[in-house]
């Protein structure tokens, strides 16, 4: 077991890779009632085409199937594993993303027990041919309440106007239809593979004693066998750098429009810190000019072209990343064009000295804000773990960052045929 | 159980809380505004905040407002309106990171509370009246919130389930304001409102974080007072509403999926002897995933991704809330009005009794490691007068018997059963 500290944050952090692979950490926080811990694994809704454990041939398998898997775990031959949770006081969720599915729990009490439950069920699958067919009304009734969210529909609409062939443009969930074709063998074939103990990570964070919860941890995983486990070989097609449409548009029945603008983001020579610089850098910039300290959020809120719900985001993961930018308008096509023009304005303009150190300390404040959530901890470490960053080198990254890296970082950023317009209208 | 002490301290015009704690490393500073919650002004407290929060004497355009936070370390400052009970309580949050781990130590916190009392205090006046752009453009921006609540539609469903419930009654008025209201407010009749409210209202400041006291108390006393202000308590109490028929009420819009909510009365509320048993009867009927909601309508029926129960507790309302296919609307109703028949028989173990306890105490205790949650807590309990150290509830809680949730059961009463359908229906 290995101690990392940092000092002015006044954290350490615990780490060990089990023998069959499985990368622990853990961090203390006695002054804390609840313990959090989360069980991830490096596999989610992109991971569709890959060879299965002990194959040779690539398959690919239905949309939706990484989201289905996760509702399943919890479900054994004789229990739900809520129950369990249940019984020991503690509140258990999970949820999938575009590369990752973790489950996780809270508790104020009965640690060691939780943390075994939390190892025992993602690490012991029960599917049956029953349970498969029931949990698809589940899962469609979880697919028809997101068609109905016009926020859910104009993200996922901003990147499939982006995307042409890569499965970030897949749902997450799936499809009503997509989910009704997976079957019992295709999600212990994707189990087997993804949920090896070397393609995951457990955080625990809270109120423990790590030398003890390591102890744990060691023993629990000594108990089980799993096979070697050679590189997971995932596919994924050839993506051009250029958005796939530059323009596109659905009818909702919805009160106020809604525009969003995408920029498809270059992750491909991104690795480790350059991912995390690319991240910050553009976070700062964006914060800049378009948060309500912003020239432009001033100039487009003064002309009515935008309110409250104006948001802006960047995401850089392994294989994909984007920026959208957008919200509720009233008039769609202006803001458009403002905020298209805005963003290739972006390479004449300079950031002053004095600027710039305002939107670094405004990202070293909300990063600390950040570090008073125990699940912000958990999560991002292990998000940034498995793209080769250390949560808490975050702090002196910022403090390394010039109005130079700035000016570089806005030189090759905007691009014409990188930019895609999304927007969601109300119906006649 | 570890929680931090609350001081209190009577001050010129307002009552100041002040709560030491090493959980985090930010401090938070809360002001909460209340008044009985009435027709009459309530969308000038729904634009109020808005308007306060863009310009102060001192900085007195939002850019120059949001420039000054973001240069205390993004010091997050906002606020919100909210219903407790027959109460309108308008909040204001700020967050501010603890200097301790600033590498130069700069004393921040002393600056953001000079500019949350003018926020407060101070706001940016001219001619006898708020700032007349900042009243139009947050007029339009209001305006555009109140439209497009439909557009989230389980938030829509709850509104209206509530509309219909408590139709007589003040808890039914919308937080957000009424359109009808907008012709008569300008920049000086908002403005005369005000001055009215910040002495009239009863305010509660609260500051939590890790900080010294008496250093704390010094900056209160220099950074606020309400000379003009006895301070006074103007509490509304909610009256128990006539008995009568249950009111079933269907709604149509373009939806794929229905909403179903479902509304009860407790007669039952904070500070009342079975308001514990409460808690741990939601916990069994719909407050968990190991409820009897979730297991019923979800997993054994399929009919719904989510269905769970929550209850407010200064009006003593009960609901219920599910998405599920237009067609499965008689369906899903009769498994949850037979849900709360069987908790109603006592068809439920004292197991059941003692799991829903341990987690509703889980719950409680994870609520407060968050310095809002805390204050919640503590704010409830101000409220309604009755003070409990977090240790006695967490007792009685667990306390509580079987036959004490039985008894709870058959004190609640279905009043309203709302279902908002897709055009269509197909309702069976």
């Amino acid at each position: 077991m290995e101690e990392l500290v940092y000092k002015q944050l006044n954290e350490s952090v615990f780490q060990e890779t089990m023998e069959n692979g499985l990368k622990v950490f853990l961090l203390s926080k006695p002054e804390m009632a609840k313990t959090y811990g989360i069980f991830t694994t490096n596999y989610g809704s992109i991971d569709q085409t890959f060879t299965p454990i002990g194959k040779n041939e690539k398959v690919t398998v239905p949309e939706g199937i990484a989201h289905f898997l996760e509702h399943k775990l919890f479900e054994k031959e004789d229990r739900d594993v809520f129950q369990d949770f249940t019984k020991l006081g503690a509140s258990a969720n999970a949820f999938t993303s575009f590369t990752k599915t973790a489950y996780l729990f809270s508790a104020t009490s009965q640690i060691e027990k939780n943390v075994d439950t939390l190892l025992d069920f993602v690490q012991d699958p029960y599917f049956s041919k029953e349970s498969v067919d029931k949990e698809k009304g589940i899962i469609a009734q979880e697919i028809r309440m997101y068609d109905d969210q016009p926020d859910w529909r104009s993200f996922f609409g901003t990147i499939q106007s982006m995307y042409e062939k890569h499965p970030v443009k897949v749902d997450i969930a799936g499809t009503v239809d997509s989910i009704q074709e997976i079957t019992k063998d295709d999600l212990y074939t994707c189990y087997e593979t993804f949920y090896h103990p070397s393609n995951m990570v457990l955080f625990v964070a809270g109120n423990i004693q790590p030398e003890e919860m390591m102890e744990q941890i060691r023993s629990n995983q000594a108990k089980k066998d799993f096979k070697e486990m050679p590189e997971i070989e995932r596919f994924y097609p050839e993506e051009s750098p250029s958005v796939a449409k530059s323009e596109d548009s659905i009818k909702m029945p919805v009160t106020t429009a809604k525009t969003m603008v995408g920029v498809k983001e270059d992750v491909s020579s991104l690795n480790g810190e350059e991912l995390l610089r690319a991240e910050l850098l553009s976070g700062m910039i964006l914060d800049f000019y378009f948060s309500r300290s912003g020239e432009f959020y001033e100039e487009l809120y003064k002309d009515d072209l935008i309110d409250d719900s104006f948001q802006f985001e960047t995401e850089l993961d392994r294989q994909f990343g984007f920026t959208i930018l957008g919200g509720d308008t009233r008039k769609p096509d202006e803001l458009a064009e403002r905020v298209k023009k805005m963003l290739h304005s972006l390479r004449e303009k300079r950031i002053s000295e004095e600027d710039f150190t305002r939107m670094k300390r405004k990202k070293i404040g909300q990063f600390m804000r950040a570090l008073n959530s125990l699940e912000f901890i958990a999560n991002q470490f292990t998000h940034y773990h498995t793209l080769g960053v250390d949560l808490f080198n975050v702090l002196p990254v910022i403090e390394s960052l010039t109005t130079e890296d700035a000016d570089q970082y806005v030189e090759h950023w905007i691009k014409e045929d990188r930019i895609s317009v999304f927007k969601v209208l109300p119906q006649e | 159980m570890k929680i931090s002490k609350e001081s209190v301290h009577d001050k010129q015009g307002y009552r100041l809380h002040i709560l030491p704690s090493k959980k985090y490393k930010t401090v938070s500073i809360v002001a909460k505004l209340k008044a009985p919650l009435q027709r009459e002004g309530i969308t000038e407290r729904a634009l109020l905040p808005h308007v306060l929060q863009k310009a102060t004497s001192s900085h007195p355009n939002v850019r120059a407002l949001q420039s000054a936070l973001e240069n205390l370390y993004g010091t997050g400052f906002s606020s919100d309106g909210t219903k407790k009970g027959e109460n309108h309580v308008l909040s204001f949050r700020m967050e501010v990171v603890n200097e301790a781990y600033l590498n130069d130590h700069e004393p921040i916190l002393e600056k953001a509370m000079q500019i949350f009392s003018d926020v407060l205090f101070d706001p940016k006046v001219e001619q006898g009246g708020f700032d007349e752009t900042i009243v139009n453009r947050e007029k339009q921006t209001l305006e555009q919130k109140i439209k497009s609540i439909k557009d989230d539609r389980m938030s829509y469903a709850n509104m209206r389930l509530i509309d219909h419930m408590c139709d007589n009654e003040p808890y039914a008025l919308h937080v957000h304001g009424y359109l009808e209201d907008f012709e008569k407010i300008n920049a000086k009749s908002l403005y005369e409102y005000y001055k009215a409210m910040i002495n009239r209202d009863l305010l509660d400041l609260y500051i939590i974080g890790d900080v010294d006291e008496a250093e704390i108390e010094k900056l209160a006393d220099k950074y606020f007072s309400r000379s003009a202000s006895a301070n006074n308590d103007a509490h509304q109490e909610s009256l128990a509403s006539e008995k009568r028929e249950i009111n079933e009420v269907i709604e149509r819009e373009d939806v794929n999926q229905g909403k179903l909510h479902i509304g009860y009365r407790t007669n039952i509320k904070f500070g009342d002897d079975d308001y514990f048993a409460l808690q741990v009867f939601n916990g069994i009927f719909g407050g968990f995933p190991s409820s009897k909601l979730f297991m019923n309508v979800r997993e054994k029926h399929s009919l719904a991704y989510y269905a769970a129960s929550r209850f407010e507790s200064h009006k003593g309302l009960l609901l219920v809330f599910s998405g599920v296919d237009p067609k499965d609307y008689e369906q899903a109703k009769s498994i949850i009005i037979e849900q709360m028949e069987a908790m109603k028989s006592g068809d439920f173990t004292s197991d059941q009794v003692s799991e829903s306890s341990e987690q509703v105490v889980n719950q409680l205790q994870e609520t407060m490691d968050h310095a809002n949650g805390l204050i919640e807590v503590l704010y409830h309990q101000t409220l309604s007068g009755v003070s409990i150290p977090a240790k006695e509830i967490i007792e009685n809680v667990r306390k509580v018997k079987k036959e004490d949730v039985v008894k709870v059961a058959n004190k609640i009463e279905l009043d309203t059963i709302y279902f908002l359908t897709s055009q269509k229906g197909g309702e069976e």
